[in-house]
């Protein structure tokens, strides 16, 4: 990462300019002094909270320095999320079939609306939410999951409190840092002050006891969760609905690993009666169909959904949508309509049992090693417990003695500290030699 | 019983948020003459006992939200539009409304995009999450093709989904405590992202603008540039050039004097140039031209007008090493954590086809669409002034700017969308320093930009 480097300045007032220096690069060190003009715009103060760069960035950094000083290793990659395996043909014919026809007069598509084709909406509401009350306009195609998180923070405000797993996906906590919701970052604790972080642990099966849970405005739940694994119960996620119904609290509710679920868990909150008054549901094509440089996802905002005042709060995020947005790529789109067909959601659904045996591969591989390992069984996530350690510092050893590359826990959260996340996309034979590494090495 | 079901959302074919009135859900919405300075309330079809018996959740509306006045300003062109068809189902609508490209893209560019969507069907190919920034290569030529010389590196440039997403994340990155100018006539998203992020103060209907933005007023006294003697200091100012959408293109003396103003000031231009490929004047196309504008300045940009990109998504931001904030702190690296946090990159198929772009076989394809439309333009400037109208813009931009003096917007574009089925863009829907303009936008298949001008020409004769 190019701006990982704090470089302190001096900004000079305006009688006493002098020139700037042409040629800034990253390489600079540490304590080197850039003089020049600075502007007088205050920095956002919210931003200044934030103490590290975004996680996965810097999991990235820590690979490129271990490559530079080892570079000769063979890495293996189980950090990062990123699917490896080809998109199938159906789906990229597709896409490249309507890129053929932007260049024909019948076939050239300019703006398209800003929620998504309908036809893909419709193919969402049918394929994912039949029989659950949710129409097509209720939901907004985009191009991701991590883009809607933070336009959903947008669409909240500075003046709403959240509640989060934790451990969780990091950008539900730093969008709501980067909005102003979070309040300081309190250094003992590793916690924002305005979050209420909900503990998930082996304790209480990876859900969070809702009895000790204050109540806050939203509540970010992902199931199967991102990094735990743990896909909430029927049971688990009625509580929930419940609880939040109780409180007047909206539920975000990030399905983006639904199509990993193996043991008839919930695929959406919208299984749940009484969801559609009380939830957000957040969806992605990235792990489902290898679409994470595609980009393409989409967000269930229920009519139903009705701020204090009686005002729908689907039609602040259309307006939202319409205005910081302009849609997601007719491409992609024309790929996710494809992923919806029959061929292409069975061709997928075999790369994510491609990607599920991997996980077990993985499970099992540190079971007989002797580590407690959740997850991996409805997510392709695998969360390994190292008790008593430090989970970068387990991440750093792994790393260096083994050449592969996980996620250390404490990234997702303060819970996450003592578990390492290990991710199951890859090449088998990958996996395979991950496993064998892992055998010598621990 | 749904809330929305008195719109209908089969009609619309391009950008539109049809199934949402702009501030109200009673019928008389439907009506295209409703004028925008209407104060309407906030009503739910929904019967008074089911109203009383909706559940609602503790969870307060955004305020900032709730400042806005209306919809965004081209779903509610489309709305009309929309109506408009279902009164006259047979009509043979012409759009120069919402400045949407029509022509093909070239082959050069479709058959790398083509490519690289099959490409992800091979191991070899397969590319997963790619850098948020952009792709390395896309970023070089994007340097080398618009800033060689100007001293801006490949990693200055933060390639997005597209200029409108840009102008979001920056007012994301400058946070509620920043005040901002405009130009006035300006597009919409300026303003309009900068009431959602609570920069704003209340919208003032007698003079239609929001508390808190300086509204630099552009007109043809001024030739559209902003008399800076009389401008307040803001943090942020946003500028349009060429401008959308009066279609005037900055000198670089006037550019010069904008970054001393910038600069006296301490304060940021977001410096719009989604349109300098149409520049037919030898005037700046770039902000970063100008001498000490690198600490000063903010560059965003689009493929959508110059590769019909506006459905594949392709934009790119700059942002010097140079600029910094009060404190000293790079704005680059902010921005670069927002896009890191907010964002996930673009498509990397659309990327490929702006790769393509900027090959010397694209840039060349890009060049005739451009010169296409241009001549639309000249063709609408020309029945307009023939029609003895004073007419603004058209040379260094896709729009024409005319001028009905005395006259409500609205009313004019509503009275051309009835009388010629013809949809333009009222000038007050870009702030009230457009009203009494229409912005009339040159994209268009040629047979319908000559139908457009017989029938202006019936019209108005």
């Amino acid at each position: 990462m190019y701006y990982s480097q704090f470089l302190s300045r001096v900004c000079m007032p305006h009688a006493v300019l002098l020139q700037p220096k042409e040629s800034w690069n990253s390489s600079k060190s540490n304590d080197e002094i850039i003089v020049g003009h600075c502007t007088k715009v205050p920095r956002n103060s919210n931003l200044e909270k934030l103490r590290s760069g975004y996680l996965f960035p810097e999991i990235s950094r820590h690979e490129s320095e271990h490559l530079q000083k080892n570079p000769d290793a063979s890495l293996i990659r189980l950090g990062i999320g990123d699917t490896t395996q080809p998109i199938p043909d159906t789906i990229t014919l597709a896409m490249a079939e309507q890129v053929r026809g932007l260049s024909t007069i019948q076939g050239y598509r300019g703006y398209g609306a800003e929620q998504g084709n309908m036809a893909l909406r419709k193919a969402i509401a049918g394929k994912f939410y039949q029989d659950m009350g949710i129409k097509a306009n209720e939901i907004f195609v985009s191009d991701g999951a991590q883009c809607d998180i933070s336009r959903l923070q947008m669409l909240l405000g500075s003046n709403v409190t959240v509640a989060v797993q934790d451990p969780s996906f990091p950008a539900y906590i730093d969008s709501s840092v980067v909005v102003g919701q979070a309040g300081e970052l309190e250094e003992e604790t590793g916690k924002y002050g305005n979050i209420i972080y909900m503990n998930c642990g082996p304790e209480n099966d990876f859900f969070p006891d809702l009895s000790t849970i204050p109540r806050t405005d939203i509540i970010f739940l992902c199931s199967p969760n991102n990094p735990t694994g743990h896909a909430a119960s029927w049971q688990q996620l009625k509580q929930l609905v419940e609880f939040a119904e109780a409180n007047g609290s909206i539920i975000v509710h990030d399905s983006a690993y639904a199509a990993y679920i193996r043991d008839g868990s919930p695929r959406s909150i919208f299984a749940i009666p009484g969801a559609k008054e009380v939830a957000i549901e957040i969806s992605s094509f990235s792990k489902f169909a290898g679409f994470t440089g595609v980009r393409l996802g989409w967000t269930v905002v229920p009519e139903e959904l009705l701020y204090s005042n009686g005002f729908p709060v689907i039609k602040d995020f259309n307006r939202i949508v319409c205005t910081c947005f302009n849609g997601a790529s007719n491409i992609a789109q024309a790929g996710g309509l494809a992923c919806l067909s029959t061929d292409g959601y069975h061709d997928l659904c075999k790369v994510i049992d491609y990607y599920m045996e991997n996980a077990k591969i993985l499970v099992d591989g540190f079971t007989s090693l002797g580590w407690k390992v959740y997850g991996g069984k409805n997510a392709p996530y695998i969360w390994v417990h190292f008790p008593g350690m430090s989970s970068w510092n387990v991440f750093a050893e792994i790393l260096k003695k083994t050449n592969i590359v996980t996620v250390p826990g404490r990234g997702f959260g303060p819970a996450g500290e003592e578990y390492i996340r290990v991710s199951a996309f890859g090449q088998r034979q990958n996996i395979l030699e991950a496993i064998r590494r892992l055998n010598s090495f621990l | 019983m749904s809330l929305m079901n008195n719109l209908s959302t089969s009609m619309i074919s391009s950008s539109s948020s049809t199934f949402l009135a702009p501030t109200s859900f009673n019928s008389r919405t439907q009506s295209v003459s409703v004028p925008l300075k209407s104060i309407n309330i906030v009503k739910c079809v929904a019967t008074p006992q089911e109203q009383q018996n909706a559940y609602k959740t503790k969870v307060s509306r955004n305020a900032n939200i709730a400042k806005l006045q209306a919809g965004y300003l081209f779903p509610e062109v489309a709305r009309r539009r929309a109506a408009h068809l279902l009164k006259y189902p047979n009509a043979q609508v012409i759009s120069l409304g919402i400045g949407d490209t029509t022509e093909p893209i070239p082959d050069v560019i479709t058959s790398a995009m083509a490519k690289r969507s099959h490409a992800l069907s091979t191991l070899e190919g397969y590319s997963g999450y790619g850098a948020e920034q952009g792709e390395k290569a896309l970023r070089a030529a994007l340097a080398s093709t618009f800033y060689r010389n100007l001293g801006i590196e490949d990693d200055d440039i933060f390639v997005s989904d597209g200029a409108k997403c840009d102008i979001s994340r920056l007012q994301v990155v400058f946070g509620s405590n920043v005040t901002m100018a405009v130009q006035d006539p300006s597009y919409p998203a300026y303003v309009d992202s900068s009431v959602i992020m609570g920069q704003t103060g209340q919208f003032q209907k007698d003079v239609e603008k929001y508390g808190n933005i300086e509204y630099m007023r552009c007109t043809p006294e001024n030739g559209f540039f902003p008399d800076l003697s009389k401008v307040a200091r803001t943090d942020i100012i946003f500028f349009c050039s060429p401008n959308n959408p009066t279609g005037a293109a900055a000198t670089r003396e006037q550019l010069t004097r904008l970054v001393k103003f910038a600069k006296d000031n301490g304060s940021i231009i977001v410096y719009d140039s989604a349109y300098a490929m149409y520049m037919s004047d030898d005037n700046p196309r770039s902000i970063f031209e100008i001498p000490g504008a690198k600490e000063v300045a903010i560059e965003t940009a689009s493929f959508s007008k110059y590769a019909g990109f506006t459905g594949v998504r392709l934009g790119w931001t700059v942002i010097p090493k140079q600029l910094l904030f009060s404190d000293g702190f790079p704005v680059a690296k902010d921005f670069n954590r927002i896009v890191c946090t907010c964002f996930n990159g673009a498509s990397n198929i659309a990327q490929a086809g702006g790769l393509a772009c900027l090959s010397s076989e694209g840039l060349e394809a890009m060049q005739e669409v451009i010169g296409f439309y241009k001549e639309n333009t000249k063709i609408i400037v020309e029945t307009f002034n023939s029609l003895g109208f004073k007419v603004y813009g058209g040379k260094n931009a896709p729009y024409v700017w005319v001028h009905f003096p005395g006259r409500s917007s609205w009313d004019v574009f509503s009275e051309i969308l009835e009388k010629t089925h013809i949809v333009t863009t009222p000038g007050s829907g870009f702030g009230p320093g457009g009203e009494g303009f229409i912005r009339v936008s040159a994209f268009g298949h040629r047979e319908n930009v000559l139908e457009a001008c017989r029938r202006f020409k019936q019209l108005y004769n």
